[in-house]
């Protein structure tokens, strides 16, 4: 089974993610990938707590995480990776070609950013990264919970969604 | 932060979990001026722990009650607790947990355990198929 979905979203462990997701794909793994979090022993734990007990919870960098995703892969069980923003996951598919596709699944409100969906706002450094990493031949879409419609990068960038 | 007397809370969550919450309370009780509402929607998890941690001072509240233990508010309400002496998260909130909470003694973690326990009291399922209530 191994890992289903590679996913943004700057929230990393919360509801749609257990529950949305973690229902229907009957998730039993989660790898969150980030350089910050992986540092701290009270930011590890606190996402250790918010994760149902039938899941487990890797908390690795970008490098850590590229080393360990063929044992990830190899796991009879299906997973379900996440990280903050479009510059960790493409670090992360630079480092790990076998990625072949991104769901962005949550990146709000800051300043610079423009609306695309409801809980898509991206600048113009993120747009350009999100083209890098798809003229790679990664598929990347936005759907943030499985019942929605995802909504392919092309449509994505074109959309005002303010 | 709020001159009032007694437990004041912050009521976080997905949607209008706090808008809808903080109503009801108000429709029982007809007083809901010591909670406050947030909600997540649309912001980042900065923008939510910004949110929680700007409510529990104007308030100066106790506790942040959240809905789902994986929950963002909850995230962002242990990150505000962290910083901020005697503020309590609890999890899992509904209406008869808040009911008690306001309504009853203290304001401190042994009122919270006590809420804690009435709302688990306070689930009951009825009916099924052989007719029986089951507790």
């Amino acid at each position: 089974m191994s890992i289903e979905v590679y996913r943004i979203d700057d929230r990393l462990v919360h509801g749609q993610v257990v529950v949305g997701w973690g229902q229907p794909l009957a998730l039993r793994f989660i790898v969150l990938v980030d350089d910050a979090i992986v540092q701290s022993d009270w930011e590890r734990e606190l996402y250790r707590m918010g994760t149902p007990p039938e899941m487990d919870l890797f908390v690795e960098s970008v490098e850590s995480c590229a080393l360990r995703l063929p044992e990830f892969d190899s796991r009879a069980d299906p997973g379900l990776l996440v990280a903050p923003d479009v510059a960790t996951m493409a670090r992360l598919c630079s480092m790990a070609p076998g990625i072949r596709q991104v769901n962005v699944g949550g990146i709000h409100h800051v300043a610079g950013r423009v609306p695309r969906l409801p809980y898509v706002f991206l600048s113009p450094a993120e747009e350009a990264g999100l083209r890098a990493l798809a003229a790679t031949g990664v598929a990347i879409s936005a759907q943030d919970v499985p019942g929605a419609d995802a909504v392919p990068l092309d449509d994505l960038l074109a959309r005002d969604g303010s | 932060m709020s001159e009032r007397v007694g437990p004041r809370a912050i009521v976080a969550g997905h949607g209008d979990f706090g808008v809808a919450m903080v109503d009801v309370v108000r429709r029982i009780t007809g007083d809901a001026n010591a909670l406050r509402a947030v909600s997540g929607q649309g912001l980042d998890a900065g923008g939510i722990e910004r949110a929680i941690r700007a409510a529990a001072e104007e308030l100066g509240a106790h506790v942040v009650f959240t809905d789902l233990p994986a929950g963002s508010c909850t995230t962002a309400a242990r990150r505000v607790a962290r910083e901020t002496p005697g503020l309590v998260v609890v999890t899992g909130a509904s209406v008869p947990m808040l009911l008690d909470y306001l309504l009853g003694e203290g304001t401190g973690v042994e009122a919270l355990q006590r809420a804690a326990e009435r709302a688990r009291d306070a689930i009951l399922v009825f009916g099924g198929r052989e007719g029986r209530d089951v507790h």
